[in-house]
């Protein structure tokens, strides 16, 4: 049994915005299954007494004194926008037509 | 001897008596640059006028008495993944090909303020991920030792660069092993530091929680001298360490093992690994012991799930990471004609901006997050990042530092592993674990395999801020190499 279906791939990308074309899917869709059997390992691991480690160091949350301080320029911010309009970045419509 | 050989340290201080000005020796790495470049390719941006630029400044400030650290006038190659207000900025990547940043990385701005001078941008796989170069939108770079092979990566082009004499020194970022890999195979001294250690600021991100910046030399003391240039507290990075730099300096000039007790990862060698790789490794554990160090095994069954651990939670950070990547801000756009959204302009960009394994990344991190799944595989992949800690923190109970080979192999031809996605991750087997744990490690070289006549790495893990134990490790074993060899292992290298 394949642990991932070439739909299930389909599915991920449309989630991860990436319009990949069908030969595309078909290749990542057999490497994944090679990767994600090879990954699925993990699940060896003894469970429930562990605990997870999002992070490697023992670190709590830093926090600055909420004091403005000098930014970016509206010209630095805008210099590698694609499309610019009254000093704001440009972007295609949001929403549907028929929305 | 010619610029172009010279040490970082005798550079640094061969300017600081006015022997030779910055810009003559800015100008011999140029001359370097453009005569192996075509060869090479470790390079996606070199301007000679910027460079120059640099260098003048540097000559003026000596001029006027102001007083310059040990490495002002050296120049310096610097991995494309870290801003730069005056060069583009790629990170490998279509999506943000002539990319102009807005603001210089922090380690960026380290090296300025140092008096380095930046020769340009390296190549490396596309936004860090791959083991060999090949995954850069802009060609492979080729190993200086045999051209046909992998320079190793991420940090491919930082690595050959300062391997070709192109430049003394270069920057890398190591998330599995993309500074010490790149290293061992191309016979020069890598260092990962304690995570938190350098400054993420700047870097376009990977994986937020492995992504290290670290230095590339050919010896120890040069590695060294870049490492306490860049590193340090940074209040724009939340998760840097706001404790001193360890003295790497120091113990790189002391260089000696003299009653440290040492220990060999059991579960790195054996099967998968190359006979020569394990040889040269065997020797160095002996030549060790000869110096006077107490060598002994330690186990640490954990670091065996390391790597299917990495290949989820690393994948995971980046499909969030990149998500930034949206063609509205910055970057490429595609396909923005008047009729289709803002949603499929984005996914028609990604599509055409991102590689194959950037693709295969952000899809195999999407899939670990997903709700059903999470438990199965990111969960289960902290769980492993937790005994992986813990197995380096028993063994910093019974040993300094522990040693095993960087790489299982020495650098494989290009192309061999280009469509073999678990082949290439193999390359990373004993670097993963200080990533997940946080712990500082080195690669440094330990001689040639005699199969193929190809440099191997030795690594050296330390504790967490334990860093300068590494270069203390690492100049002993390189000072009595060169004894035995009478000269640093890159004097064996075929010329360009």
């Amino acid at each position: 049994m394949s642990a991932i279906t070439r739909d299930e791939v389909a599915h991920l990308a449309r989630l991860s915005r990436l319009a990949l074309a069908d030969e595309e899917l078909d290749h990542f869709a057999a490497q994944l299954d090679v990767i994600i059997g090879a990954v699925a390992r993990v699940a060896e691991v003894a469970a429930d007494d562990i605990p997870p480690s999002s992070h490697a160091l023992p670190l709590t949350n830093v926090y600055r004194p909420d004091e403005a301080r000098p930014g970016l320029t509206p010209e630095q911010a805008l210099s590698g926008a694609p499309a610019v309009e009254d000093d704001r970045f440009r972007v295609p419509r949001i929403l549907g037509e028929e929305a | 001897m010619s610029l172009i050989h010279k040490s970082a340290a005798e550079l640094g201080a061969l300017v600081a008596r006015g022997e030779v000005s910055a810009v003559e020796v800015a100008q011999a790495h140029l001359d370097r640059i453009a005569a192996v470049e075509p060869k090479v390719n470790a390079f996606l941006h070199v301007d000679a006028e910027t460079t120059l630029a640099q260098a003048r400044r540097v000559d003026e400030r000596r001029a006027a008495g102001e007083e310059l650290g040990p490495l002002a006038g050296v120049p310096i190659a610097h991995k494309d993944v870290f801003t730069t207000v005056d060069m583009p900025t790629t990170a490998g990547s279509k999506i943000l090909e002539g990319w102009r940043p807005p603001y210089d990385a922090t380690v960026t701005r380290r090296l300025r303020e140092a008096g380095l001078v930046i020769l340009g941008k390296t190549n490396l796989d596309e936004f860090a991920m791959g083991s060999s170069t090949e995954n850069s939108a802009y060609g492979p770079t080729r190993n200086p030792w045999d051209l046909s092979r992998i320079p190793g990566g991420s940090s491919g082009g930082s690595s050959a660069a300062v391997a070709a004499y192109q430049a003394p020194l270069s920057t890398g970022t190591d998330t599995g092993g993309s500074i010490r890999q790149p290293a061992a195979v191309t016979g020069i001294v890598g260092m990962k530091p304690t995570y938190g250690g350098s400054s993420r600021y700047g870097l376009i991100a990977f994986a937020s929680s492995l992504d290290t910046p670290g230095p590339f030399a050919r010896d120890v003391m040069d590695a060294a001298l870049l490492h306490e240039a860049f590193s340090g507290h940074d209040a724009l990075d939340s998760t840097s360490i706001d404790a001193p730099v360890p003295s790497v300096v120091e113990a790189a000039r002391q260089g000696d093992v003299a009653g440290l007790r040492i220990g060999v990862v059991k579960e790195f060698g054996g099967e998968g690994y190359q006979a020569g790789v394990l040889a040269r490794f065997h020797e160095t554990v002996e030549l060790l012991e000869t110096l006077g160090a107490k060598v002994v095994e330690v186990s640490c069954p954990s670091f065996t799930t390391a790597l299917p651990a990495y290949y989820l939670i690393a994948p995971s950070e980046c499909s969030s990471n990149l998500a930034r990547f949206d063609a509205m801000r910055y970057g490429l756009r595609v396909g923005d004609d008047g009729t289709r959204s803002a949603e499929e302009v984005m996914a028609l960009t990604r599509a055409a901006g991102f590689g194959p394994e950037v693709k295969r990344r952000i899809i195999l991190g999407t899939y670990a997050l997903s709700s059903g799944y999470y438990d199965a595989y990111y969960g289960q992949a902290q769980k492993v990042r937790t005994l992986i800690a813990r197995d380096f923190q028993a063994a910093f109970q019974q040993v300094d530092v522990l040693i095993s080979p960087t790489t299982p192999t020495t650098a494989f031809p290009i192309g061999e592993r280009a469509d073999d996605p678990m082949a290439m991750y193999l390359a990373d087997l004993c670097t993963i674990p200080s990533n997940l744990a946080g712990n500082a490690a080195i690669s440094v070289p330990c001689g040639l395999a005699d199969e193929d006549g190809l440099p191997v790495g030795l690594q050296i893990m330390a504790p967490v801020l334990g860093d300068d134990r590494c270069y203390r490790v690492g100049a002993a074993v390189e000072r009595a190499l060169a004894d035995r060899w009478g000269g640093g292992l890159l004097a064996k290298a075929p010329a360009l």
